[in-house]
């Protein structure tokens, strides 16, 4: 069901892990719905992406989007980093199945929360960037179910 | 890929050889259909009787009870919807559990927007109905109470006596849904009091797209299918006759190998409980830790998702199956594994490791192995578990 390009970043995602001390960091989605996607970003004095880190909990497609959302804004400008919408995330895997497109949006929506992070910590405003909304600690309560 | 484990033997089963060997003239020899008078069709109509006659003898039924279908999902489908019409003067209530198979529950939500009124009993945390929960769901005016023998997705095994018990005492109608348990356990109609039962060849070596239900006689249920004279005039339709055949055969060698080959499934099973659980932190057992199927593991592993794991022991050449939304299609996991009281997160790292006869030690070596290697692999991609290892550490 995925393409050869998912299949490729699942089994071999890029980026993978955490970055001390980074410049933003922004996790989105939720346990309930079996996605949860963390991006750390490094960024430098020109605002420029140095390295760019994830960490991800969720399906094939959930791993691989976020893999190459990694990879697209790694060195591009906080300006050009907006630019990587869900499009540019799925057209880059050579497309999604539908029921996967929202994959793709949580990928955007991760870069967003930590381009949020950053802004917020170094009290700039990034044109065009909008509040986080997701907020995965809402299920915190049932860790202890189990 | 080197070879391939199949451990995915709820989902289906492997064709026996012996199976398809039965079935083979019945396609280009006995061609004839049961329903003609000359001597080819003779052969047809014998073939189907002898089959019919041997399931029947391993329910210990009679063999004018058992009626062919198309596989399991008609069998329920058929159970339900003609009871519920059958029965309509009687009453509309109909009870059933949270974990049946979706054929069960599918139908039951058609059924409710024809006037009927469901009880979706709940289970307990080994995924077991309580007998009392039954008992006081019980009015004058429920028809029917439909429970599956055992589970598909975690194994459990039902109080399939003590329902039909209750439900003679009550003068209501049993079915049991026993696709997963026909040729796994020893099942007797007359002893567990069950007035019809679904069952499908495909899990249990036979081929696909053949069941049956047992209607227990003297049971009012209209016809599924008008046309021929077929299965008693209640599923019209030229029987399959090398299906039936097959499952004839499949029906004959799980009865005739159950008690040898479920002692080592369920030692195999054990022995893969007992390694995955010592081996791997932070997982649990799904289901009842012994009245289970022989042949059922069903393990969550935490911070861990169903379908990446998969997908990764595909790549090794592994066969399971998983509760996670992802492979359900929807958003939601298992309804079974909720209905245990799993939170969602626990749910989507569910794994169904299912065995078969051909099952050895050394598969379930190798795929413990790739099992701790996977997760270890996911655990560490997994933002749930960086944020539980830094909590721990705090």
């Amino acid at each position: 069901m995925y393409s050869e390009k998912v299949m490729e970043h699942f089994q071999n995602p890029r980026n993978v892990g955490e970055i001390e001390g980074a410049s933003g960091v922004g996790t989105v989605g939720n346990a309930k719905c079996g996605d949860i996607m963390r991006i750390y970003l490094d960024i430098d004095d020109d605002h420029v992406i140095r390295d760019c880190k994830f960490k991800t909990f969720g399906c094939g497609a959930a791993v691989a989007t976020s893999s190459m959302a990694t990879e697209l804004v790694k060195g591009k400008t906080i300006q050009e980093a907006m630019q990587v919408t869900n499009k540019a995330v799925m057209e880059a895997l050579d497309g999604l199945p539908p029921v996967k497109v929202h994959c793709s949006l949580l990928a955007e929506e991760a870069i967003h929360a930590a381009l949020w992070d950053y802004a917020e910590k170094n009290h700039i405003k990034i044109e065009g960037l909008e509040k986080p909304k997701a907020d995965i600690h809402e299920d915190e309560e049932e860790e202890e179910e189990y | 890929m080197s070879k391939r484990i199949y451990l995915d033997n709820a989902a289906t089963t492997k064709t026996s050889p012996e199976v398809v060997e039965a079935m083979l003239p019945y396609f280009t020899e006995h061609y004839g259909n049961p329903s003609s008078i000359y001597e080819l069709a003779g052969e047809s109509k014998e073939a189907v009787s002898k089959a019919r006659e041997e399931i029947a003898r391993i329910l210990q039924a009679k063999s004018n009870e058992i009626y062919f279908t198309a596989g399991g999902s008609e069998a329920d489908n058929w159970a339900l919807k003609a009871a519920f019409e059958a029965y309509k003067e009687k009453g509309n209530h109909i009870i059933t559990t949270k974990i049946e198979h979706h054929a069960i529950l599918h139908t039951c939500e058609y059924l409710e927007k024809r006037g009927a009124k469901i009880t979706y009993l709940d289970v307990d945390e080994n995924g077991v109905l309580r007998l009392e929960d039954l008992e006081k769901a019980l009015t004058p005016e429920t028809i029917l109470i439909s429970v599956m023998f055992a589970n598909n997705e975690i194994g459990s095994i039902q109080p399939i006596k003590e329902i039909g018990m209750l439900a003679k005492e009550h003068g209501i109608l049993f079915h049991t849904d026993a696709v997963q348990a026909f040729g796994q356990l020893p099942i007797s109609v007359d002893e567990l009091q069950i007035d019809m039962l679904s069952s499908s060849a495909h899990k249990i070596n036979g081929p696909k797209g053949v069941g049956f239900l047992y209607i227990r006689k003297g049971v009012k249920i209209r016809s599924l299918i008008h046309g021929g004279a077929q299965e008693r005039k209640r599923r019209a339709g030229t029987e399959n006759v090398p299906g039936i055949v097959g499952y004839g055969c499949a029906a004959r060698r799980a009865a005739e190998t159950m008690e040898e080959r479920t002692k080592k499934e369920a030692e195999l099973r054990d022995y893969l409980i007992g390694r995955l659980s010592k081996e791997i932190p932070y997982c649990r057992l799904n289901g009842h830790p012994t009245m289970r199927l022989p042949n059922n593991v069903n393990m969550s592993f935490r911070f861990v998702e169903g379908e990446s794991l998969l997908i990764m022991l595909d790549g090794y050449g592994i066969c399971a199956s998983s509760g996670s939304a992802c492979t359900s299609g929807s958003l939601d996991p298992s309804h079974v594994l909720l209905a245990i009281g799993l939170p969602h997160e626990i749910a989507h790292g569910s794994l169904r490791l299912t065995l078969g006869e051909e099952t050895t030690r050394e598969e379930l070596d190798y795929v413990v192995e790739k099992i701790k290697e996977i997760v270890q692999r996911l655990r560490d991609m997994s933002p749930l578990y960086e944020d539980f290892i830094k909590k721990e550490k705090a």
